[in-house]
């Protein structure tokens, strides 16, 4: 089967890095930002000169795969057109410092994903590459810096769209580790052990023991 | 400017707050900040380039308004360039802040430098009564009413965040030269861009990680530069270190007092706490200079090198250190490292790891 089409949304340090990773990887890359392709052509060219820079609609229009790297806050300005019925890797986290000091994206029972699943209902998604620094993405995909591979874990309800976010994540260098449900993403978001997380599958998988029990 | 060529070295610091040795409890702050002034004059003595003061509004840091540090450092040193690392521009008033550092380079005889960022806190947000909602674009608005009084002519200004201004001279006028202007630089693309359409060189602050990784973002500067016909200006690096006689009692001191600093930080972001094989990998390879003068010498040299920048600043003292131990760094920084740095960037004969 041919690759899927990646379209990035975001084009800050997250999205470059992503966009990095992915057209490593050999995915067809497609990045946009709120600025125009032109105004990030030049930032593109340079760290992720693979990647095709274009502007939202025609990315949305052309990418099977959409990943949200973009401030958490923002995510009302992504367009729901030609995001139906496809995957969407949310990367984005409630980060205080750009977001504002009030947490109205995720509450102690619900993840921000959850939000992002409401707000594009018609779309599956997917909350993958959150928890990792982007510094830490870039150093450690594939033999990371002490030559061992690195885990990124993911949170969804749907199974098949599961097993492409798993794919992605381990053509991009990290081992998937698969969470059961959009919901217990909640433990891989800020303030908790897992957010920032960059360790092997064994060691997280007890973290994730610990922490899901906490949920409960 | 600096030639571009010169290599430029500086000392930082964020303004911590040392541990009394007899207590391991903070000093007052009136004895930080005159400790500070004392490191700054040691730093002059020795020969340092430049003293760069960070701006915090935090329990941990002494300093809150490093320009009136900075007057207080010209008025006993006499070469060394006084700067900020950073002036959180967004959250503070153009005109103020461009009407200091005049009055700092006037009594200084030329020696103010100001380095701009958005910063990475965001305690001046509340405390002067602006949103964080507004983080991006208050700096992009308040970095270009700064280039233009820069120009130090009349000015013709209407704002959005600012006040509007019209024919409007500003005072003191610095005679012969512009306040010489950096931008500091967390990693985000387009803050180089930005730097770059307004001509000010970048020092990338590298607080974790291994450097090289930001070694894109100076072909990106080179880049955009061209694209806006601005002068190529050499880039420069800030990072996080402790020198000691023995690799030991340097690693000691930045385990039990720059991890937990950063763990403070951490904390309030949500991260979790820094663990030893994290720690060891930034000393070995990643942000931190921790070592001998030898083994700093050598890692500094390769860095600077492989990112491609001309000026690094080492930022002394995170935590709790003590006085004494500050000084160590200080005084083996500009005695040994520095000269030794220059010597292996010339030869090119560093090797680390």
């Amino acid at each position: 089967m041919n690759k899927p089409i990646i379209g990035i949304l975001g084009a800050g340090k997250l999205g470059t890095t992503l966009a990095k990773l992915s057209t490593k990887a050999g995915y067809k890359t497609l990045i946009a930002s709120s600025k125009s392709a032109t105004q990030i052509q030049l930032t593109i060219s340079v760290l992720a000169p693979k990647a095709i820079a274009l502007n939202a609609t025609e990315l949305k229009h052309q990418a099977d795969i959409i990943i949200l790297a973009l401030p958490l806050g923002k995510y009302r300005s992504i367009e729901k057109d030609n995001l139906q019925k496809k995957i969407i890797l949310d990367a984005m986290n409630y980060w205080w410092e750009v977001d504002g000091n009030n947490n109205i994206y995720s509450t102690k029972k619900h993840s921000s994903s959850e939000l992002i699943q409401q707000y594009l209902p018609e779309s599956t998604v997917i909350k993958a590459l959150n928890h990792m620094s982007y510094h830490d993405l870039q150093e450690e995909a594939g033999q990371g810096k002490d030559g061992k591979r690195k885990s990124i874990i993911l949170a969804g309800d749907d199974q098949t769209a599961i097993l492409t976010a798993a794919q992605i994540v381990t053509d991009f260098g990290f081992d998937p580790l698969v969470l059961n449900s959009l919901s217990q993403g909640k433990i891989l978001e800020p303030g908790s052990p897992l957010f920032g997380a960059d360790d092997t599958k064994e060691n997280l998988r007890k973290i994730v023991v610990q922490e899901l029990k906490k949920l409960t | 400017m600096p030639d571009n060529d010169q290599l430029v070295f500086g000392l930082d610091t964020f303004g911590d707050v040392p541990d009394d040795p007899s207590t391991d409890t903070p000093v007052s702050y009136a004895a930080a900040l005159q400790q500070i002034i004392k490191e700054a004059q040691l730093a002059d003595d020795l020969g340092i380039d430049v003293i760069a003061l960070g701006e915090h509004h935090r329990l941990e840091y002494a300093i809150s308004s490093p320009d009136i540090m900075l007057s207080a450092i010209a008025s006993v040193t006499k070469k060394i360039k006084l700067s900020t690392g950073v002036t959180v521009l967004s959250s503070d008033d153009p005109v103020r802040v461009y009407e200091r550092f005049a009055t700092l380079d006037n009594i200084s005889n030329g020696r103010a430098q100001i380095m701009l960022g958005r910063g990475s806190f965001t305690e001046s947000f509340p405390l002067f009564g602006y949103h964080l909602e507004d983080y991006d674009a208050l700096f992009e608005e308040k970095i270009a009413l700064f280039s233009k009084l820069r120009e130090s002519g009349s000015i013709n200004w209407q704002g959005h965040f600012t006040q509007d201004l019209k024919n409007q001279e500003i005072y003191p006028k610095i005679n012969g030269h512009q306040l010489e202007t950096y931008v500091g630089v967390g990693g985000t693309p387009d803050s180089i861009i930005r730097a770059a359409y307004y001509g000010f060189p970048v020092i990338l602050a590298i607080i974790g990680g291994d450097p090289e990784r930001f070694k894109p973002y100076v072909e990106l500067y080179q880049k955009a530069t061209v694209q806006f016909k601005q002068p190529q200006q050499p880039l420069g690096m800030h990072s996080h270190g402790v020198i000691a006689e023995t690799d030991e009692k340097a690693h000691n001191i930045a385990w039990n007092y720059l991890r937990r600093s950063m763990d403070r930080i951490g904390n309030d972001r949500g991260w979790a706490p820094m663990n030893k094989e994290r720690f060891d990998f930034e000393v070995a390879r990643g942000a931190y200079y921790v070592g001998t003068p030898e083994h700093v010498a050598h890692k500094i040299a390769q860095k600077m090198t492989k990112v491609g920048v001309k000026r690094f600043d080492f930022i002394y003292g995170a935590g709790g250190q003590y006085s004494t131990l500050r000084e160590k760094t200080i005084e083996l920084y500009a005695t040994k490292v520095v000269p030794r740095v220059k010597e292996l960037i010339k030869t090119g004969e560093y090797s680390y790891e």
